[in-house]
């Protein structure tokens, strides 16, 4: 029944409260998944000098999978595995996955490929996304390989997102060319906090990151740390800069965001 | 004769069993409680033929006032005006008989039809079973007498030489070997040698009148009057041989077939084309995997629905090939069922495949499967491994070691992980490894002894954190004496980022000289 006490509020205050509101929802975060669902495609641009690229992509991955809505999740423990496909040349530059430095709980899932060139790189990328069995896909490419191109990235985005398996796709050394990854990172190690047990030591691992292109969020830089399986934020940026704002406000006229 | 006998095993045995009465007792058996006052007096059982009705079989009264089989039913009138009738039924003795035929399989694995009134049964090696073959005979007695049907039953290693026993011998025979089989058969008329009528009377003529007598004129003669007789009921060389063994006679097996048939009960009645439809793409698809279980494909449908007020609409559906498309069956249906008056509602469904054939089953389509559903995982490394190569593919196990890259070996991704120790929490061990350690030059030393300042691969980083050293020795049992211990340290540049360097060996060891420094691995 209507009530007639309730007067029409003034537009403007409506369009503040759609400015508000889609800002707060276009700003990333972690833990994000559980709201909007998956991130399908994603790119981290990292330097073959530091672990960075690999461990960020796996914390990211991880965070979305941990933050799954319960009725995505089966009911009985999900037991897939991830699948980690490397070039020979991205793992002569930043190593290949050592088992007894991954999560407790990946340890024995983890399926490793070992590819030769990009091309089967590609392939082997496509193939995972294609697999029902999967958690996500990781990948790492080292440069900017011909192969890797504007259609091939289309290809993995829309193989993707038909069956619903994330990519984290981890370029090495690369520029930033064109891609159809739903969010760009660049990520790069950042000096730990204080271990609480010994102050000489290196603590947990922290990475600056910047999402320079996202589909559905506003660009931003992020310090990110990982502690017991938990992706945190730390020295949030609170100031929003124009670009922020004027992005923000020209979401109202579009459709909900929509991640992916 | 054990030469003439080659490829026709020793051992075989069959069964073979006549039903002399069959057509009687099948008689008896349908009508049952209701005309036994019928079946005390003479009572035959007649056909219609182009010359008035012929005698088709007599029970035991009406053979006793001389009504005999193939008699005009007129000449049997004649002799017992009193006689009663009853209208004969080969097609339902037939269809008896193939009853009879499975059901006698409970004595052995195949039977064959032995049309008009006989069944072969292959008992080879079953009679222990049973205890014996007399034993076994026993039982097909006994078995056939609570049917109340009149028989007479044989065990011969032929086929032939079974059922000129059956017919012709003394009840219960046996022939335990084919040497037996002549001497056994001698003293049975020729009528034995499942011949016909007219080359009976031929052997009449000639004065053969028992089995031992064939062999009496020789075999060349009775070649020589039936050299142009090529079928075995005419010629008697070749049942004689038959029934001896010599050559093999081929039986056909009776094989029980059902044919499949699926239904639909439905708890309310429907009567909208819309549900209709439902319901019968339901049955098309159980009857798919019905059929898919079978090997075969439908070339011919009934579908039958079950009207509420009792009437029942059939449609019939045949197909030019042997099919079982859910889909395709559906779409044949549809326009069959577009006049089918549903009343006060339709209760029940049922789909019956009257006719079908094998149909091989089919390869579904993997391809198109896994674009709409995704591969397994098991699918998906199989294509992996098949452009990539086996050794592409692979997942990382523990191995019981302390050598950190020797820790770790790489196996057939699927194949089950061995047991093995867990590791030490204690242990922070980096994310990647790199395949070989790569050198680092040492710039600035602390007094500590690990290095300030680094140079690797090309550029210096400056120590700012460390964590250090963990010692891990060589491993005895497996190195040569001359291998250095390694001093690990956790370490974290200016910039935040964090490595795994050692130092291979200590100065003063006796194992080389000054000892240089690793880096191993990339930490997160």
């Amino acid at each position: 029944m209507p009530n007639p006490d309730i007067h029409p509020l003034p537009f403007a205050a409506f369009e503040d409260v759609a400015a508000l509101s889609a800002r707060r929802s276009a700003r990333w975060r972690p833990g994000l998944a559980s709201r909007q669902g998956l991130a399908l495609h994603n790119e981290l641009f990292a330097s073959s000098c530091d672990g960075a690229g690999g461990a960020a992509a796996l914390a990211l991955a991880l965070d979305d999978w941990r933050n799954l809505p319960v009725e995505d999740v089966a009911e009985t423990q999900d037991r897939r595995s991830i699948l980690w496909v490397q070039t020979r040349e991205a793992a002569r530059r930043t190593g290949r996955p050592y088992r007894a430095g991954l999560p407790a709980d990946m340890q024995a899932r983890i399926i490793y490929v070992l590819a030769e060139k990009a091309e089967d790189a590609l392939f082997a990328l496509e193939e995972g996304l294609r697999c029902r069995d999967l958690a996500f896909v990781v990948g790492e490419i080292a440069g900017n390989p011909k192969a890797l191109d504007f259609t091939a990235s289309r290809r993995l985005t829309l193989t993707g997102e038909k069956h619903g398996v994330p990519l984290f796709l981890v370029r090495i050394d690369a520029e930033r060319d064109l891609s159809s990854a739903r969010m760009r990172w660049e990520v790069a190690s950042a000096p730990s906090p204080a271990s609480a047990w010994n102050p000489q030591a290196p603590g947990i691992p922290r990475w600056q990151t910047e999402l320079f292109r996202a589909r559905s969020h506003a660009p931003g830089h992020w310090m990110l740390a990982e502690e017991n399986g938990q992706l945190l934020v730390s020295g949030e940026q609170e100031e929003v800069d124009e670009a922020l704002a004027n992005w923000a406000a020209g979401l109202r006229f579009r459709h909900p965001p929509r991640r992916a | 004769m054990k030469g003439g006998l080659a490829g026709v095993p020793q051992s075989r045995r069959i069964l073979s069993i006549w039903l002399p009465a069959l057509a009687m007792d099948h008689w008896r058996m349908l009508v049952r409680d209701q005309n036994d006052a019928l079946d005390a007096g003479p009572l035959v059982l007649i056909c219609d033929t182009a010359h008035g009705p012929r005698i088709e079989a007599v029970n035991r009264a009406g053979a006793a006032v001389g009504a005999r089989k193939g008699m005009m039913l007129a000449d049997a009138r004649t002799l017992c005006p009193e006689i009663a009738t009853a209208p004969s039924d080969p097609a339902g003795d037939l269809a008896f008989l193939e009853q009879l035929a499975i059901w006698a399989q409970r004595w052995g694995p195949w039977s064959a039809l032995d049309a008009p009134d006989g069944l072969l049964v292959d008992v080879t090696s079953v009679p222990h079973l049973f205890g014996g073959e007399k034993r076994l005979l026993d039982d097909v007695h006994a078995a056939f007498s609570r049917r109340s049907i009149s028989l007479r039953a044989a065990i011969a290693p032929t086929a032939g030489s079974a059922w000129a026993l059956a017919h012709y011998g003394p009840p219960g025979a046996i022939v335990d070997c084919h040497d037996d089989i002549e001497r056994a058969l001698a003293s049975l008329p020729v009528a034995a040698l499942r011949l016909d009528q007219d080359v009976l009377t031929v052997l009449r003529r000639l004065g053969l009148k028992r089995m031992e007598e064939i062999s009496t004129i020789g075999r060349d003669a009775i070649q020589r009057r039936f050299r142009n007789r090529k079928s075995p009921a005419a010629n008697p060389l070749i049942r004689l041989d038959q029934l001896l063994g010599r050559v093999p006679e081929p039986l056909l097996p009776v094989i029980p077939q059902q044919m499949p048939l699926v239904q639909r009960r439905l708890m309310e009645p429907i009567r909208h084309r819309q549900l209709l439809d439902q319901v019968v793409a339901d049955l098309a698809k159980d009857m798919a995997r019905e059929l898919e279980g079978k090997g075969q494909g439908a070339r011919r449908l009934e579908l039958g629905l079950w009207r509420v007020d009792g009437e029942v609409v059939v449609r019939r559906l045949e197909m030019a090939a042997a099919t079982r498309d859910p889909d395709h069956i559906v779409r044949l249906f549809a326009s069959r069922l577009d006049d089918v008056d549903a009343g006060f509602g339709i209760e029940m469904l049922r789909l019956r495949v009257s006719w079908a054939e094998p149909l091989a089953l089919e390869q579904g389509n993997i391809e198109a499967s896994a674009e709409a559903h995704g591969t397994s995982l098991a699918a998906c490394i199989d294509r992996l491994t098949v452009r990539l190569g086996a050794k592409a593919v692979s997942r990382p196990v523990p191995y019981a070691s302390h050598i950190p890259e020797r820790a770790q070996r790489w196996q057939p991704p699927l194949e089950p992980e061995a047991a093995s120790q867990g590791q030490f929490a204690f242990h922070a061990r980096p994310l990647k490894l790199l395949d070989n350690p790569e050198k680092i030059a040492v710039l600035y030393a602390t007094p500590d002894g690990y290095p300030q300042r680094f140079r690797w691969r090309g550029s210096v980083h400056e120590v700012a954190r460390v964590e250090g050293p963990e010692r891990i020795a060589p491993e005895w049992w497996r190195e040569r004496g001359a291998a250095r211990l390694r001093d690990y340290y956790r370490i974290e540049d200016g910039e935040g980022r964090r490595y795994w360097i050692y130092r291979l060996g200590i100065i003063g060891d006796g194992r080389g000289g000054a000892p240089d420094w690793y880096l191993q691995g990339l930490c997160a």
